[in-house]
C-alpha cells in the first residue's frame, strides 16, 4: 500500500488536495453513478428521500500506470482490500501487479454498505456481497471510458481496440497505457450501465491472486492506527473504572504530574486521562494516579452467581422468537429424548493491535485516524462528543490490526473516548489514546454469556417429533439504541441472541423458541459471527445427540432435514472429501449457515484421558462465487484458529465483578502448536458471493466437540470444553 | 545519553534507561514496524533482534541495550530475512499483519540457528508468537519453504 497516498489524499474530503497528494500524479479518477442497492433504498426515509446520485469515486490511475482501488472498507485481515481490487480489475482489464488500495474518506452517502443501508462500516460479512455489482460496474465503466478516449484519439472504431494490462491497443498495434489516456478518459461521458463480463470471461475472479496488502505487512511499513505520527502529537491513556457500571468519584494526580513526560492529567466521562509526551511516561503517570470509584451501581457479582440467575430467567417465561407446531406436545409422547444445558462465558476479542486512535481537534474540525470499522457511527459520535456538525468530521481510515467486531461498537466507544480527552486537554495538541492489553481484556465489549436449554425428541422412526429451546442473554442491539436497534430487535427478541437457531434451515415441524433478555452492566458487543458463536454448537450437538438416539448417520440425519441444495451441497463435497464413512465414523460432523453462506466441517481429533488435540479440519463451503479462493481458504483457516481458543480455554470471569483475566497468561489464545491441519474445499459457483469472514467460525466448537463424543463418549456441552 | 547501534545506524537516546525498548524504538525513533501487543513479553509482537538474537523489545530496557545492536522488521537483511519474508509473500501468510513483524523476526532467528527444523521445531520455537488472525498453518508452511530457500533440508 501506498501509505503517503491514503494518508495525504483519498481521507480527504478535498479531492483536489487528493490530486495533488499522490507521489505519481493523478491523471484519472472515476466518478460513476452506482445506485443503492433496492434493500437500502427501502431503509432510507420515505418522506424527503431523493434518490441519492453522488459520484462514486472506486478507482484512481496515477502517471506510474498503477490503478488505486479505493476501499470503502475497512482492512482488518479478511483480505478486503485484495478482493475489493480483483472485481475492479477484472471489469476494467487493470494489470494485477501494478494495482495498490487506499481507503475511502468517511461521506456516507458515497461509500455506504449497500446492505447496511446509509451506514458506512464493515461487518457481517457482507463487504464482497453489497461491493459484487458496485465494484465490477466502476471497473467497467473505467474501462468504457478509457476505450472510448482512445477511439476518440486514434479516430479508430472502439471495436477494433482492445483492453489488456492497464493498455489499451489497436489492431494495427498502436497502444497507450491507462495512464496515458487518464485525462482524455475522464473526458468521456460515465456509462450508466456499462456491460459486465459473463463469468466465462473472467480472467481475475476465482484465481489465486496475491494479495495487495502482503508487501506492507511483511516489511513493516504498513500504517496500523497505532503507527500514526502527526506533528506535536502527544499519547493519552485512560485509568477505567475497575468494576463495569462504576464512575469516577475523585482522583488524586499529584504524583502523576510529577513523573516526568506527563503533561496533563484530565477527567473525562469514562475515567481519568494521562496525556504525555511518550507512551512510556503515559503509563507510568496512570500508575501513580489515586482514584476512588463510586461502585453504587456497578456490577458485583461473581460468574457463578450470574449464572444462577440465568437459571432462574429460563425458568420463567420468554419471549417467543420462533413457534411452529406444537413441541410440547410432540414432546410428550416422543420416543426418546434429550434435554441439556449449555452454558458460553464472555468473550474479549482481543485483536492483536490494541484499540487506539489518533485525533486532531482545533476547536471547530476534527481529524481521526485509525481502525474505523463503523465510519458512520464514529463521525456522529466525534460531532455530538466535540459539539460540532458531522461534516466537520474528516476520518482517515488506517489498517486495522484485527477486530473480529471490537472496533466498531454502536456507540463508537473509543472515539468518544478520544473525543472527551480532546475536549478536556488546555494544550490543543494532537492525541493519540492507546490501550494496553490489561485495557483491552478486561474493557468489556465482550460476546455475551449465554445459556441454552434444550428438550428434543425423536418419534419411532427416528425423526425429530419435537424441539424446545430456550436462550438467556444480554442482548447486543436492544441493551443501547444503536443505529441497528430498530431492525434486529423485534417484540423484544434481538435477532442476534438467538440467530443460528430461530431461524435455523433445518425443517424441524414442531419447533418452539424462547428469548431471555439478561440485564447487567457488563458492556456486550458483536464478536466474530455474533449469535452463531453458540447457537452453532447447540444446534450441531443436539442433533447429534438425536442421531445417536435413532441410530443414525450423523450426516444423512442432517441432509434430510435440509430442503436448499446449497446447504446441501457442502455436506456432500465434505462428506465426498473426508470419505465419511457412516454412522460409526469417529470424526466429528458440524453444518451451520451464518451470513448467507453454509459452512460443513468435519473435525479429526486426538482425545484421551483430560486432554484433546485437534489433528484436521476438512471444510466445505458454499459462498457463491469465491471471488479469491485463496482468500477463502485463508478466512476458515482463520476462524478456525480464532474459535479453537473459544473450546479451548478462553474466557472471561468475574469475581465479585472484577475481571478475572488480564493479559495473555491468563487468557490464551490459539497459539502455533495448538493449531491442526486445516483443508478447505469450494463448492464451485458462480453466484452472487456471500459472507465469509465469519462463517467457518459457528461449526468449529460442535465439529471438535461431536469428535471428542466419538472417541470418548463425554458430551462437551459448555464452552470451554472440561475434559475432566 | 545511551548508544545504541539500529538497523546499522549509530542512534543516540535521550530517554530514561528503564524505558522499554519498544517504547523507544517507536515514539522516539519513529520505527513502528515493531508493534506493541501486551507489553509483558507474552505475545511477539514487538521481537527485534538484539546481537543477533530474538528478544521481546518490551520487556528489555534501553538501558539494557547500550552499546548493542538492533535490528527491527525494517532492517533484516542477509539470505535467511530474503527467503523468510519471501515465503510470507509467496504463501500470503498475512491476514491483518500485525504480528507478522515480530512472527519473521522470530522465524529468521529460528532458521539461522536450525536451518532445516521439523514441525515440532517450528511449534515450540514460534509458540511466544500469537496471531490472532490464526495465520499459523501458512507460518509453519513458510518456514518450511524459507528454509529451503534459504538452503536448509527442510
Amino acid at each position: 500500500m501506498n501509505d503517503t497516498d491514503a494518508e495525504a489524499g483519498l481521507s480527504s474530503p478535498s479531492r483536489r488536495r487528493f490530486l495533488r497528494g499522490s507521489a505519481a500524479a493523478t491523471v484519472f479518477l472515476l466518478a460513476c453513478h452506482v445506485p443503492f442497492s433496492r434493500r437500502a433504498l427501502a431503509q432510507q426515509p420515505t418522506n424527503n428521500a431523493p434518490p441519492i446520485h453522488k459520484p462514486n469515486l472506486f478507482v484512481k490511475i496515477d502517471s506510474d500506470n498503477w490503478v488505486t482501488v479505493i476501499s470503502k472498507h475497512l482492512e482488518m485481515g479478511q483480505g478486503v482490500t485484495t478482493g475489493l481490487a480483483t472485481l475492479l480489475a477484472e471489469e476494467m482489464e487493470a494489470d494485477w501487479s501494478k494495482m495498490r488500495f487506499a481507503f475511502a474518506p468517511n461521506d456516507t452517502s458515497v461509500y455506504n454498505n449497500l446492505d447496511f443501508g446509509p451506514m458506512m462500516g464493515t461487518g457481517g460479512s457482507s463487504s464482497m456481497h453489497n461491493s459484487w455489482e458496485q465494484m465490477r460496474m466502476a471497473g467497467a465503466a473505467a474501462r468504457a471510458m478509457l476505450l472510448a478516449a482512445a477511439a476518440e484519439k486514434w479516430r479508430v472504431p472502439e471495436a477494433e481496440l482492445k483492453a489488456e494490462n492497464s493498455t489499451i491497443t489497436h489492431k494495427s498495434g498502436k497502444s497507450a497505457t491507462f495512464a496515458e489516456l487518464g485525462q482524455e478518459a475522464m473526458q468521456q461521458p460515465v456509462p450508466e450501465k456499462p456491460a459486465l463480463k459473463a463469468p466465462g470471461d473472467w480472467k481475475l475472479i476465482g484465481k489465486q491472486l496475491p494479495r495487495i496488502d502482503s508487501r506492507g505487512k511483511t516489511d513493516g511499513s504498513g500504517q496500523f492506527g497505532l503507527d500514526v505520527r502527526r506533528p506535536g502529537m502527544r499519547r493519552a491513556v485512560i485509568a477505567r473504572p475497575p468494576l463495569f457500571g462504576a464512575t469516577l468519584k475523585n482522583f488524586d494526580a499529584s504524583a502523576s504530574k510529577k513523573v516526568p513526560g506527563v503533561r496533563e492529567v484530565v477527567k473525562v466521562p469514562g475515567g481519568v486521562a494521562v496525556v504525555a509526551e511518550d507512551t512510556w511516561s503515559a503509563l507510568r503517570g496512570r500508575d501513580a494516579l489515586k482514584v476512588e470509584w463510586d461502585s453504587a451501581n456497578a456490577e458485583t457479582r461473581s460468574t457463578d452467581e450470574i449464572q444462577a440467575e440465568y437459571g432462574k430467567l429460563a425458568d420463567g417465561k420468554g419471549l417467543v422468537a420462533a413457534n411452529r407446531g406444537n413441541a410440547t406436545g410432540t414432546l410428550a409422547s416422543a420416543e426418546k429424548k434429550v434435554k441439556s444445558e449449555y452454558f458460553f462465558p464472555y468473550l474479549a476479542h482481543a485483536p492483536m493491535e490494541p484499540l487506539n486512535g489518533v485525533l486532531e481537534f482545533d476547536g471547530n474540525k476534527a481529524k481521526l485516524w485509525g481502525g474505523s470499522q463503523l465510519q458512520t457511527i464514529d463521525t456522529n459520535v466525534l460531532a455530538k462528543t466535540l459539539g460540532i456538525e458531522p461534516g466537520a468530521v474528516t476520518i482517515h481510515t488506517t489498517l486495522g490490526g484485527g477486530s473480529f467486531g471490537r472496533r466498531g461498537t454502536a456507540v463508537g466507544d473509543w472515539v468518544a473516548e478520544l473525543a472527551s480527552i480532546s475536549k478536556a486537554i488546555k494544550e490543543k495538541t494532537p492525541i493519540q489514546l492507546v490501550w494496553t492489553r490489561e485495557d483491552d481484556i478486561q474493557g468489556g465489549y465482550y460476546r455475551p454469556m449465554v445459556l441454552h436449554r434444550v428438550e428434543a425428541g425423536i418419534d419411532k422412526d427416528g425423526n425429530i417429533a419435537g424441539w424446545q429451546h430456550k436462550i438467556v442473554t444480554q442482548s447486543i442491539f436492544a441493551s443501547t439504541e444503536t443505529p441497528f436497534t430498530s431492525f434486529m430487535v423485534k417484540d423484544g427478541v434481538d435477532h442476534s441472541s438467538v440467530e443460528g437457531v430461530a431461524d435455523t434451515p433445518y425443517q424441524i415441524d414442531n419447533f418452539s423458541v424462547l428469548s431471555y433478555n439478561a440485564k447487567s452492566p457488563v458492556s456486550v458487543n458483536w464478536w466474530r459471527s455474533v449469535g452463531n458463536t453458540h447457537t452453532a454448537h447447540v444446534m450441531e450437538t443436539t442433533l447429534d445427540e438425536l442421531a445417536k438416539l435413532a441410530g443414525k448417520d450423523p450426516l444423512e440425519f442432517r441432509l434430510q432435514l435440509l430442503e436448499d441444495e446449497r446447504d446441501k451441497s457442502v455436506l456432500q463435497l465434505v462428506a465426498e472429501k473426508t470419505s465419511w464413512r457412516g454412522a460409526g465414523d469417529k470424526r466429528g460432523l458440524a453444518f451451520h449457515k451464518s451470513f448467507g453462506t453454509p459452512v460443513a466441517l468435519v473435525a479429526e481429533v486426538d482425545a484421551g484421558e483430560g486432554d484433546f488435540q485437534v489433528r484436521k479440519i476438512t471444510a466445505a463451503v458454499n459462498c457463491g462465487t469465491a471471488i479469491n479462493p485463496d482468500i477463502v481458504a485463508a478466512q476458515v483457516e482463520g476462524a478456525v484458529g480464532f474459535a479453537l481458543s473459544t473450546l479451548l480455554r478462553n474466557q472471561i470471569t468475574l469475581d465479585k465483578g472484577r475481571v478475572v483475566q488480564s493479559n495473555f497468561h491468563n487468557f490464551i489464545p490459539t497459539h502455533i502448536a495448538d493449531m491442526p491441519e486445516v483443508e478447505v474445499h469450494i463448492v464451485p459457483s458462480t453466484g452472487t458471493p456471500t459472507g465469509l469472514g465469519e462463517p467457518g467460525l459457528p461449526p468449529l466448537a460442535p465439529s471438535v466437540g461431536n469428535a471428542i463424543t466419538a472417541a470418548t463418549g463425554k458430551r462437551m456441552y459448555s464452552m470451554p470444553f472440561l475434559m475432566t | 545519553m545511551i548508544s545504541v547501534e539500529i538497523n546499522g545506524e549509530q542512534r543516540e537516546l535521550d530517554v530514561d534507561p528503564q524505558m522499554p525498548l519498544l517504547w523507544a524504538l517507536r515514539d522516539h525513533l519513529d520505527l513502528t514496524g515493531t508493534k506493541f501487543g501486551c507489553g509483558r513479553a507474552l505475545c511477539g509482537a514487538c521481537t527485534v533482534h538484539i546481537d543477533g538474537e530474538a528478544a521481546r523489545s518490551c520487556s528489555i530496557t534501553v538501558g539494557d541495550v547500550d552499546g548493542k545492536k538492533v535490528t527491527t522488521i525494517e532492517g533484516v537483511s542477509g539470505p535467511v530475512a530474503e527467503a523468510v519474508v519471501g515465503a510470507w509473500r509467496d504463501l500470503d501468510v498475512v491476514q491483518c499483519g500485525y504480528c507478522q513483524s515480530g512472527q519473521i523476526m522470530s522465524a529468521i532467528t529460528l532458521l539461522t540457528k536450525n536451518p532445516s527444523p521439523t514441525d515440532a521445531d517450528i511449534d515450540s520455537s514460534m509458540v511466544g508468537n500469537i496471531c490472532r488472525c490464526g495465520t499459523y498453518q501458512r507460518i509453519r508452511a513458510a518456514i518450511h519453504q524459507g528454509a529451503k530457500k534459504a538452503g536448509g533440508e527442510a
